[in-house]
């Protein structure tokens, strides 16, 4: 690649080349990582760092325009679409490790090289000649000219664009529907399940006479103990994935015989009448969960009961 | 002045990056983002061509690229999460009930 550099003399051009240079590195750099690393987070994040270099390239290549439609579009716009899903999908969506297709990354990297070596030997050996004087179309006459463009020559697609976006928003709204399976419940309903569950009255709220009144807070009992039912379940096992260890000492300062999880679950199963009485608690949340799409906070749960 | 030249390789490698990753990874949002990265890297390609001739019908035609790949994320989007309601899962792997 480096052969086909042509330096001018000016500095105005030696800041573009080395401007450039950074760009593509930090882009390639980009791309790399979003294929290797694990998280999708990472991924979107890298993809974001990509696209905003991208808008960069367009910019320096004489289409402001396409520049900022490629930020409002793609990192503005796609790019917060693909976010949502992962908050729907779960933040810590990985991928396995383990290979459907016996060998498949192997090949997958053989056809990649492949493939790369093809188009940059196509690249090295086409006459790519040097770029067309910068005109009056690459700076002020960019919108004008490209709004010519789409309305006379290109009207066509442009329409049948309008058709495709109109497709793809009903489209979606038909897949993201869901269909209610079972019918609503009356709030007569909700008021029956409520005292069949054996705990007519709201959760207790987390942090209550606890040290912090942060949501991963359990509240504490009179007798000292904790109330796991005050804390949502979904940060109990969030809690329980990261390690017990991270967790900052529950209660400490308040009068209580143990921290640790452990001892926190089994006095929350005392502090109930009798363990099943638990157990139904805890099926009795999350049926209200599942009503749901996802595992909802603690208060919403409640709300439905 | 950078030559188009290596707009195209630079576009030809973020290419073949992105259709590495459609092969090789199994989360489906992960591999629609390798498809955006595949589309952006020829809209990277077109642009430099449109520099290249100093007209704007290369411009033209990546817009329309935009286009078409936001719409097309709309809609894969919504199939995944609707793929997610059914299935608890958004690997490619777990959507194989058309295979039998």
């Amino acid at each position: 690649m480096a052969h086909s550099i042509v330096l001018a003399g000016s500095a105005a051009s030696n800041t573009e080349v080395v401007a450039w240079w950074v760009m593509a590195i930090v882009a390639v750099a980009a791309a790399l990582g979003m294929v290797l690393t694990r998280l999708a987070v990472y991924c979107a994040v890298l993809l974001a760092v990509i696209m905003l270099i991208l808008a960069g390239m367009y910019a320096m290549q004489g289409a402001p325009f396409l520049a900022f439609v490629q930020v409002i579009v793609y990192t503005g716009a796609v790019l917060m679409l693909f976010l949502f899903v992962m908050m729907i999908v779960g933040i810590t969506s990985s991928d396995s490790l383990i290979e459907v297709i016996r060998g498949q990354r192997l090949f997958a990297a053989l056809a990649g090289i492949g493939m790369l070596v093809l188009l940059i030997l196509v690249v090295g050996h086409a006459t790519i000649g040097r770029a067309a004087p910068t005109t009056a179309l690459n700076s002020s006459q960019n919108v004008p000219g490209l709004a010519r463009l789409i309305f006379t020559t290109y009207v066509f697609p442009f329409e049948v664009t309008s058709a495709l976006l109109i497709t793809a928003a009903l489209g979606a709204m038909v897949l993201a529907h869901r269909e209610r399976t079972s019918p609503r419940p009356t709030q007569r309903m909700l008021s029956r399940r409520r005292i069949a569950s054996g705990r007519p009255t709201p959760l207790p709220g987390p942090g209550t006479y606890a040290q912090h009144n942060a949501v991963d807070m359990p509240a504490l009992l009179p007798d000292g103990t904790q109330s796991r039912l005050s804390v949502s379940s979904v940060l109990a096992s969030r809690a329980a994935e990261a390690g017990a260890a991270t967790r900052p000492s529950i209660g400490g300062g308040v009068d209580v015989g143990e921290g640790t999880e452990q001892a926190g679950r089994e006095q929350a199963g005392r502090e109930q009448a009798g363990r099943e009485q638990v157990g139904r608690e805890q099926a009795g949340r999350e049926q209200a969960g599942s009503e749901e799409a996802n595992g909802h906070g603690h208060g919403q749960g409640e709300e439905q009961r | 002045m950078i030559s188009p030249a290596n707009y195209v390789a630079l576009a030809a490698i973020l290419f073949v990056i992105g259709g590495v990753g459609v092969l090789v990874r199994r989360n489906a949002l992960v591999v629609f983002m390798c498809v955006e990265l595949m589309l952006n890297a020829v809209n990277l390609a077109f642009i430099a061509f449109a520099r290249l001739h100093g007209d704007l019908n290369g411009q033209v035609i990546a817009f329309f690229v935009m286009v078409v790949a936001a719409a097309e994320v709309v809609v894969g989007l919504a199939i995944l999460t609707s793929i997610f309601r059914a299935r608890k899962s958004a690997s490619v792997d777990d959507a194989n009930l058309l295979k039998y």
